[in-house]
């Protein structure tokens, strides 16, 4: 990524100003936003086909797909982060190209948030009264329009909320990436933070800021599209 | 031809047996009442008639065709039971309308995507029923726009634009207000007097008497007494169904 190569140059030179920093902090965001995006575009899809496994009527996925739940919910991601990138080279003997970093932080954030949507939906699904799938059953609609028509778009609604949540937190957990040394927003500001004659602590305080003013960004577009969907209860 | 032939039909829930023996024929045009106490099995034969539980032994025919029945003591479906759903219809308790649909989507979908009829032609039909049904002006609604009586009034014209041979009601109007089940009542009778065939499950003792051509007492997964409502509610013949009717007597 172009950013990687550009940090080192901004911290090598000797003037760290205010503006300098903010600089150096947009363009890393840019490594923030490449995780988020990609991760939930990966991810929310994903989640469906975890929340199908736990469903299957096939027991040896189910236990499978209990287990990578139950594994990913239960460990740190940044220690999830490191068992990706090093598991080719650790487990199969692979050495990887130097920029296999920034393909391991997706499949790290993928299918860490995968496990969580998929248990979302899990949620969403089961708060749909029965009622609906026997009144589609009754009036002789397919499995898959029943769930393409009836279920999907009333389990979609309700999980809003909670998936609203789950990508805020993603925004935040981007700056795990440094445990795999991708330098990401936050990575960099504390880079710049700790190196002589720079802005020091404020460095910090805009990367919040930063994080806020996109946080904010993101609750206001899935407000927009939960009221897009309240003509129905 | 009967419409609807239920032959011994059994239906357990674990240990309790629900359903012990009931069987039961519907001919074209004929409007039955089930009623009986809470547990008797009157809404678990309506299920099973539906094809929302098994059923457990006995035989299910629609228009003489069988849908289920037994072979070597187990209980066998036909492969194409969307076949056997298109002669029926339903209308719930609980109304389950589709919330994310208007009133009038709610009615034309399935005669669209599932009978894949013309839309055009659907919609037409849906918005004269639903004219009928005095419901015109809401086809655009939401259901939660809806009262009560008016959300089963679109339940059973979404059940109608199936154009089923037979139309089961499932206690229709124990989630409304007394002030509204007399809309839902008046639009069943009306059903009636149009020969729709009908079952319906009911706690309206008045209503079974004044529409049923023959209603039917269920106690403990059995039928205890049938007949034309004179019969049944003016020269009742078991002690059982006396007690039940006792209660309704004001």
């Amino acid at each position: 990524m172009t950013t990687s190569a550009f940090v080192p140059m901004l911290l090598a030179t000797a003037k760290m100003t205010i503006p300098n920093m903010l600089l150096a902090l947009a363009e890393a965001f840019g490594v923030t936003l490449y995780i988020f995006g990609f991760t939930l575009l990966g991810a929310l899809p994903l989640g469906m086909l975890v929340y199908f496994g736990k469903k299957s009527r096939i027991a040896p996925i189910r236990w499978f797909v209990n287990g990578y739940i139950s594994i990913m919910r239960g460990t740190p991601l940044m220690l999830q982060l490191i068992v990706v990138y090093f598991a080719p080279h650790l487990v199969f003997g692979v050495t990887m190209a130097r920029n296999w970093r920034n393909l391991a932080v997706l499949i790290a954030f993928i299918i860490n948030y995968a496990a969580y949507f998929a248990e979302i939906y899990r949620s969403g699904f089961e708060s749909i009264p029965v009622g609906q799938y026997e009144a589609a059953q009754v009036l002789g609609y397919s499995k898959a329009q029943t769930f393409f028509k009836i279920i999907l778009p009333q389990m979609i609604k309700r999980v809003l909320p909670p998936v609203t949540n789950e990508i805020i937190t993603l925004v935040k957990d981007t700056s795990l990436s440094s445990a795999i040394a991708v330098t990401e927003m936050f990575t960099l500001a504390k880079k710049i933070a700790n190196s002589p004659g720079s802005p020091g602590m404020i460095t910090l305080f805009a990367a919040g800021i930063f994080y806020y003013v996109f946080n904010y960004l993101v609750a206001f577009v899935m407000r927009r599209i939960e009221k897009k969907l309240d003509y129905f209860e | 031809m009967s419409i609807l032939s239920m032959e011994h039909i059994q239906k357990s829930f674990g240990d309790n047996h629900v359903i012990k023996d009931i069987s039961l024929t519907v001919d074209q045009g004929e409007v039955v009442s089930i009623i009986g106490p809470s547990g008797s099995g009157k809404s678990t034969l309506l299920r099973c008639a539906t094809l929302l539980e098994t059923i457990g032994g006995g035989t299910l025919s629609y228009l003489d065709e069988k849908a289920a029945w037994e072979e070597n003591g187990k209980v066998i479906y036909k492969k194409n039971l969307g076949e056997v759903r298109r002669h029926f219809g339903l209308v719930f308790q609980n109304f389950n309308l589709f919330p994310h649909y208007t009133v009038l989507k709610n009615v034309t979908d399935a005669p669209v995507s599932v009978l894949k009829r013309d839309r055009e032609e659907v919609k037409a039909e849906a918005l004269a029923l639903l004219e009928k049904m005095g419901l015109a002006d809401k086809a655009d609604a939401y259901p939660d726009q809806l009262s009560g009586g008016q959300k089963q009034r679109v339940s059973i014209v979404r059940a109608l634009a199936m154009k089923p041979d037979i139309l089961f009601f499932d206690e229709p109007t124990s989630a409304l207000d007394p002030e509204l089940t007399g809309e839902v009542l008046k639009v069943i009778k009306q059903l009636a007097e149009e020969k729709m065939t009908m079952v319906v499950v009911t706690h309206e003792m008045s209503f079974a008497r004044a529409v049923s051509d023959r209603v039917i007492f269920i106690d403990g997964g059995r039928i205890v007494e049938q007949g034309k409502p004179e019969e049944l509610f003016g020269d009742t013949q078991h002690e059982r169904t006396r007690q039940f009717l006792q209660n309704y007597k004001q």
